[in-house]
């Protein structure tokens, strides 16, 4: 008969409009500004540099290689190293970025820097609600906005930070045993270099070339 | 009028007569290209006899972003990136089209685990694809929101993995060259397979929403007929093609990446109307998630990268390479020419929905206006990939 197609489509509408009332799975949408899904680990935005300890200048792990400046894709990355030197978290002498700049209206997000970085240096964000009032400079991002220290990329990234403390605990608890095997050698064997909180998590396979 | 554009005007016209006079004359509308059915930014320059089409012509070039240009001078990792910008519905597929001929190029082994990876990432991206197509069809047939809404709801639990694996919803950016760039834990893999799962469930659900409903049937059957002759002449590929009843999927011509080792069948149009191009995503969903419940079941923990493959200053031997893939749309292709620089020397995407807009005036010519946005609808087409 025709026109049963028909009815029977409507049932389907009725029965997902009477539904999302009682049913959580046909409810999907959630009011954004007010309520907020969870970002996932891997979600990317932005890229940052990283800095250990607490002084942005002193514990910045870039050293100006322009590795990523030549990487990248859309080319959004500008350095300008430095012409003095300043000791990095190993008390190395580095260079270091005089200007380092990423224009966030030209970065597509691809984290090619991230994975071709030789130093962990540069990390991507999560920030996404980056509106601004102004049309030209507030889009290019300064060395000092983009300084964010290793805690924050700790603090979004809790599933590697979990891992990473687990790899290091299995690894102390296995030095452990082997120094426990070996006791004599255990007095002049150094200390595993960093702590789980110190390092940043397990690296990209890729990145490690 | 604009003398850069050729319109209708430009192209030739029958001799007025008396005969003609009486029909009266073609009259020019040109649709798009900010038309919402036109998929993006689409224009036609339409001649109709009252209501019927006589002459179509397509213009395209307002999305072009010299993709191939920019591919030969970014580095071959560089050019990954961009190629989720071509098809943006389906950035996992172009990915790996991508990989598959830098692959190809340098002789790269891709580990197991990353295969297993990439086909349940492609199918993934063929439910999605299909589902907000057949969305965006019936939505164009002026069954406004409703369906595109449920599609839009599948579609997003999908996205929500990729976001969850490659960190981005549409720009994955997630295939490398001999393998992947992160690896799929157990939760993820747990999640995928419960809404691959679930998936028939809103198969059948939008099945009795639209398939047998009666305006969706007379809108479609023996609209927008394709001869399987002309589809093959005018080489085109994909779900369209198969609507026709020519039996052709690369991933069963080519066999390329672990497709040989799982049991699926291509469904076949009969009539090659837009109603049988709409049957054949649906199908082709239902097979997909066979695929991918096998693929789910056959997944072992390995290496997902080949380690030997470096990531800065890659260069592969020169030569030349063509690496293609049975993308939602059709064969997505990648040819390459390396002089064994950095970058490619030549840098060429075949790009399934371009080639397909190729017989859209054939589809439309003695049909409806109406009827063009069914049939440009059945068509697929992305802009990102039609204009690069």
């Amino acid at each position: 008969m025709i026109g049963t197609g028909i009815l029977k489509g409507m049932a389907v509408t009725a029965r997902n409009f009477v539904g999302s009332y009682f049913d959580k799975e046909r409810l999907i949408t959630i009011q954004y500004p007010e309520e907020r899904n969870p970002l996932p680990e891997n979600y990317r935005n932005f890229p940052f540099l990283i800095y250990d300890g607490d002084d942005p200048h002193a514990g910045l792990r870039c050293v100006a290689c322009k590795i990523c400046e030549k990487e990248c894709p859309p080319q959004c990355i500008y350095i300008v190293k430095s012409d003095d030197k300043k000791p990095d978290y190993m008390g190395k002498p580095q260079f270091y970025p005089k200007v380092f700049d990423i224009d966030i209206s030209v970065c597509m997000s691809c984290q090619i820097c991230v994975e071709v970085c030789p130093f962990e240096a540069i990390k991507m964000d999560k920030e996404f609600e980056l509106s601004k009032r102004e049309r030209f400079d507030a889009l290019l991002s300064r060395k000092e906005e983009l300084s964010k220290s290793n805690d924050y990329y700790h603090k979004i990234h809790p599933l590697e930070d979990a891992a990473a403390v687990a790899e290091a605990k299995k690894k102390a608890a296995a030095e452990a045993a082997a120094k426990a095997a070996a006791a004599k050698a255990a007095a002049t064997k150094p200390p595993p270099v960093g702590d789980a909180a110190s390092v940043p998590g397990k690296p990209t396979p890729s990145s490690q070339q | 009028m604009d003398a850069t554009v050729q319109t209708i005007e430009a192209m030739e016209r029958p001799p007025v007569t008396m005969a003609s006079r009486l029909e009266g004359e073609l009259l020019e509308v040109s649709m798009g290209p900010q038309h919402p059915s036109t998929h993006g930014v689409f224009r036609m320059n339409v001649a109709l006899e009252g209501e019927i089409v006589r002459k179509l012509k397509p213009v395209f070039g307002y999305l072009h972003r010299n993709h191939e240009q920019i591919g030969e001078h970014t580095s071959y990792l560089g050019s990954m990136p961009y190629t989720d910008r071509l098809d943006y519905f389906c950035s996992m597929s172009n990915n790996w089209a991508y990989a598959l001929s830098v692959e190809k190029l340098a002789g790269i082994e891709v580990p197991e685990r990353a295969e297993y990876l990439r086909v349940i990432l492609a199918e993934l991206t063929r439910l999605q694809n299909h589902a907000s197509l057949l969305g965006f069809l019936l939505s164009d047939m002026g069954a406004w929101g409703t369906p595109l809404m449920y599609a839009f709801r599948e579609r997003e639990k999908i996205l929500d993995l990729f976001e969850s694996l490659a960190g981005s919803r549409m720009m994955c950016d997630y295939m490398r060259f001999g393998g992947c760039r992160l690896d799929a834990s157990e939760e993820w893999l747990a999640r995928a397979k419960q809404i691959v799962d679930r998936f028939p469930e809103f198969l059948d659900e939008f099945e009795e929403l639209i398939l047998g409903n009666e305006i969706v049937i007379g809108r479609t059957q023996n609209v927008g007929k394709l001869s399987a002759e002309l589809a093959i002449s005018a080489g085109i590929t994909g779900p369209m093609l198969r609507a026709s009843g020519v039996n052709y999927d690369v991933r069963k011509v080519d066999g390329y990446g672990f497709y040989p080792r799982f049991k699926f069948r291509i469904p076949l149009g009969n009539h090659g109307d837009t109603y049988d191009r709409l049957m054949m995503r649906a199908l082709e969903m239902r097979e997909s998630v066979g695929i991918l419940k096998q693929a789910f079941a056959q997944i072992q923990p390995g290496p997902i990268v080949n380690p030997k493959v470096k990531v800065r200053a890659f260069r592969p031997p020169a030569g030349e390479a063509y690496g293609r893939i049975e993308a939602p749309k059709g064969e997505l292709g990648f040819y390459l020419i390396s002089d064994g620089g950095p970058n490619p020397y030549r840098y060429r995407v075949r790009p399934p929905s371009f080639i397909n807009l190729t017989v859209l005036e054939d589809l439309c010519l003695g049909h409806t206006v109406a009827d063009v946005m069914v049939i440009l609808g059945s068509v697929d087409i992305v802009m990102g990939e039609v204009d690069r």
